[in-house]
């Protein structure tokens, strides 16, 4: 079998120390193949956004493995980590600096990384997500949530990472904006070969993203299944069979 | 039929803006029953404002007019402000999204619950406890003494939610306005409450308007659906009739969600059609 | 009329006006503009600007505006209460009080904007570090700021210069010492609240370092309160300077400074009152125009306005 794009190995994740430590994450395992959408759904607390956290090293206080290509991330992660790792996050409000310009904020992977060609790689990514190359030259308050998440998408994709982690990227906008955003994920994800870990709390936008599917509940991976698997509700887990339920009761109309 | 509980007829929001008004709410029309009516739409389509410009909750800039915005026997725009005050809470109750900034954080749910009863009858302490309790037991929660005497922070969201939905029902209003109210709860915890908030509606007999962005669950648990665009209302229908929807808008926010039984290439992405606003400008100059 | 001045207002204008930016520089120039637009809306903020404006030029020509002296001394027109020849009247040394109000407000501008320009980004810089980094950084400076706070600014202020020795330099070192720590403070506060924000985490995942991120990203959150703090810490950073003058400790005469002069004309108080009162609403006057552009300012840059 070909070594995976992702791979975590029994990653525990506690807040706090000793006695009044929470176990936000117990003993997780999941592989992620090159090019897979990978999705892990579960209820708010359910340390479903931690995981990611732990990924990137936003969070690195984590008792476990986290290898990409087979090799073990480096703590605390380097910058070359980041050039194959970058992450989407929940809230488009407040993962832009209010008071860079759009311009400014794309600017600075490319500064950082030293890369040339710099106004055309921002135009190019811009573009890429569906904006007009003036939205460089905006603040986030000027653009609409979905803007925001479009330009949010363009900043991780700047580096030309293989791996995008993406924590609830629509739950904050409306279905017709999500639609949009989902389109051009789904679009880059063809076209670059991307590998993709989405977080969310709805089914819908999982099914629709993913191929294969983690359910997580207080902190644990209770079941892993397909796609197929899910829509056809064969689920064994009784807390699968639930989160389905509860998603599906308001598809009965269609 | 009955009269009414509520009418609104050409009910009009404007801000004020750099240049003159600006519009939120362009005309709306309906009225409710005894039953459940359901208010989608989008951020920005003015189905929030509609709910509190009856509540006449908006702030003092906002210019409100109507033809007629009458609860069965009251004219809510004439009221006075203290006639207002018996009606919010007392005949007119409204839940909000996220119980957890709803609640007074110092106050125990128990106490909230009882305050909104006594400020509305002139019960004493002892019997607005033992209402409180029982409002409590009838919003399936098992153990009320204990429940009571706990402070917001210290419930889930879908606890905090049926405290909320307590506190509102505890004084019978006539019309219940519940703006999202599971907006910010688990998949799993949002049937429990709609099929709380029904179970009481019913019970009491009392009118509902349901507020909300979510098509499907909408259409799911009331009788008529109203759906909003910029402000006006595009489409109204009975609520089994939505798979059925003729407005384009209604069909293309219906067909942007993605469906969970089967697989789709690419989703469809509404387009908005200017023509769908009667009154095409948002802002006119001030009178 | 000026036909060629005209159309390029114009397209000036258009140009700060225009719904969208379409260069960097535009973009900017916008936020400057709509910001300037807000503040001269404000009529409190509008009205401490145009006193501090007017202060600055008479200030810079003042000394040229009137015929007399600051520090020449004509015995035979002493304590003459104000005249068409004398605006202000003249003390007791027989200067003109208008010329050396004039030129003291050359020293107290000079004197607050050091302050200012210390205090400034010293507090920002502490402040926004301390808040960012947390851990054994945090601890010692705002241990330090502690100390620093638990005195009356004015006492600590006294207590610099008396072992500096008196002076405007020492005043100007002795007042930033004391002005520094609240606005440390402040910055820290603000550091705190954007750290754990998703858009520094997302610059930390673009490979930021600690340093860009407290330069580039903390700080321009911080610099709004920290502007508007100053620009109201003006009024006390003045009375500060007045009274260490007052008590001997800053300017020296016969420096026209308007603490000094208010010491020396407060015991002619009960006879010529002039002397003591003219600069005495020179400091109000500055005070408070301070006080009412800080408080447009933290309209105009408080974001919840965009």
């Amino acid at each position: 079998m070909s070594i995976p794009s992702l791979e975590i190995k029994n990653l525990s994740i506690s807040f706090g120390v000793g006695r009044s430590g929470v176990l936000a994450v117990d003993r997780a395992n999941f592989r992620v193949g090159s090019g897979e959408a990978f999705g892990i759904i579960g209820e708010s607390g359910s340390g479903k956004s931690t995981i990611l956290r732990a990924i990137t090293g936003l969070h690195d206080n984590y008792d476990g493995d986290v290898l990409i290509d087979g090799q073990m991330a480096p703590r605390p992660r380097n910058r070359d980590f980041f050039k194959t790792v970058q992450m989407v996050f929940q809230d488009p409000y407040s993962s832009l600096h209010p008071r860079r310009m759009i311009r400014a904020t794309l600017m600075e992977p490319l500064e950082i990384y030293g890369l040339d060609r710099r106004d055309a790689r921002i135009a190019q990514a811009l573009s890429d997500v569906g904006l007009a190359p003036e939205y460089a030259y905006r603040y986030p308050h000027q653009l609409s949530g979905g803007q925001r998440q479009r330009v949010a998408v363009a900043r991780a994709l700047l580096l030309e990472p293989r791996i995008l982690l993406l924590d609830e990227p629509t739950s904050a906008l409306d279905v017709s904006v999500q639609a949009g955003v989902l389109n051009v994920l789904n679009a880059l994800r063809r076209a670059r070969g991307l590998t993709y870990v989405m977080v969310s709390h709805d089914l819908r936008v999982v099914a629709h993203m993913c191929s294969r599917i983690a359910v997580m509940t207080h902190g644990r991976i209770v079941e892993e299944l397909s796609v197929e698997d899910l829509r056809a509700q064969r689920a064994e887990e009784p807390y699968t069979r639930t989160l389905i339920a509860a998603s599906r009761a308001a598809v009965t109309a269609d | 039929m009955t009269d009414p509980l509520l009418e609104v007829r050409n009910l009009r929001v404007a801000y004020p803006s750099a240049h003159g008004y600006s519009d939120a709410l362009r005309g709306i029309s309906f009225t409710l029953g005894r039953e459940k009516l359901g208010i989608v739409g989008e951020s920005g389509s003015g189905k929030s404002t509609a709910g509190r410009a009856i509540m006449r909750l908006l702030p003092a800039k906002a210019r409100v007019t109507a033809d007629v915005l009458r609860l069965s026997d009251v004219d809510l725009l004439a009221a006075r402000e203290s006639e207002m005050r018996d009606i919010r809470g007392g005949r007119v109750a409204m839940i909000l999204q996220d119980p957890r900034y709803a609640l007074n954080p110092l106050k125990t749910a128990g106490s909230q619950i009882m305050e909104s009863y006594r400020i509305h009858t002139k019960a004493s302490r002892a019997e607005a406890r033992d209402r409180m309790l029982a409002m409590l037991e009838d919003v399936h929660i098992h153990n009320p003494g204990r429940v009571a005497g706990l402070y917001p922070h210290e419930l889930s969201g879908g606890m905090g939610q049926r405290v909320m939905i307590a506190m509102m029902l505890i004084a019978s209003p006539e019309i219940v306005i519940a703006d999202e109210p599971t907006s910010a709860l688990d998949v799993t915890v949002r049937g429990q409450i709609l099929e709380i908030l029904n179970e009481r509606v019913e019970a009491q007999g009392a009118g509902l308007i349901l507020i909300s962005h979510d098509l499907p669950l909408v259409s799911d648990f009331c009788d008529r659906v109203l759906v909003m665009y910029g402000g006006q209302v595009m489409e109204e229908l009975a609520a089994r009739d939505l798979s059925r929807a003729r407005h384009p808008y209604t069909v293309s926010l219906h067909a942007s969600l993605p469906p969970l039984d089967h697989a789709v290439e690419e989703l469809i992405v509404p387009e908005y059609d200017p023509s769908w606003l009667t009154e095409t400008t948002n802002e006119h100059p001030k009178p | 009329m000026d036909a060629p001045a005209t159309p390029a207002r114009e397209s000036l204008r258009d140009w700060l006006q225009a719904p969208t930016a379409n260069s960097p520089r535009q973009a900017r120039a916008q936020v400057v503009w709509r910001g300037w637009l807000r503040l001269i809306s404000n009529r409190a903020a509008l009205a401490g600007l145009v006193v501090l404006a007017l202060l600055v030029a008479l200030a810079a020509v003042g000394p040229w505006l009137t015929p007399y002296s600051a520090l020449g001394q004509d015995l035979g027109t002493r304590l003459q209460p104000p005249s068409a020849l004398h605006w202000l009247g003249t003390d007791d040394l027989g200067r003109d009080i208008l010329t050396r109000i004039l030129h003291g407000a050359r020293i107290t501008l000079m004197m607050a904007l050091l302050v200012a320009a210390i205090a400034g980004p010293v507090g920002l810089a502490v402040g926004a570090t301390a808040g960012y980094l947390g851990g054994w950084f945090d601890i010692v400076s705002m241990r330090l700021v502690d100390i620093f706070l638990s005195f009356p600014s004015l006492i600590l202020a006294l207590a610099f210069v008396a072992a500096l020795g008196p002076g405007i330099e020492n005043a100007v070192i002795a007042i930033s010492l004391s002005a520094w720590p609240p606005i440390a403070r402040l910055a820290r506060a603000e550091a705190l609240t954007v750290r754990k924000s998703d858009y520094i985490a997302a610059a930390r995942l673009q490979g930021a370092s600690s340093m860009r991120l407290i330069l580039k990203h903390v700080m321009p959150i911080c610099l709004p309160s920290v502007v508007v703090r100053v620009t109201l810490n003006m009024a006390g950073i003045i009375l500060t300077a007045a009274g260490l003058g007052f008590l001997g400790l800053g300017a020296q005469p016969p420096s026209p400074e308007w603490g000094a002069m208010l010491a020396s004309g407060r015991q002619f108080m009960l006879t010529s009152w002039w002397l003591a009162a003219t600069p005495g609403a020179a400091i109000m006057l500055v005070s408070l125009s301070f006080n009412l552009l800080g408080d447009g300012l933290r309209d105009v840059l408080d974001p919840r306005n965009d």
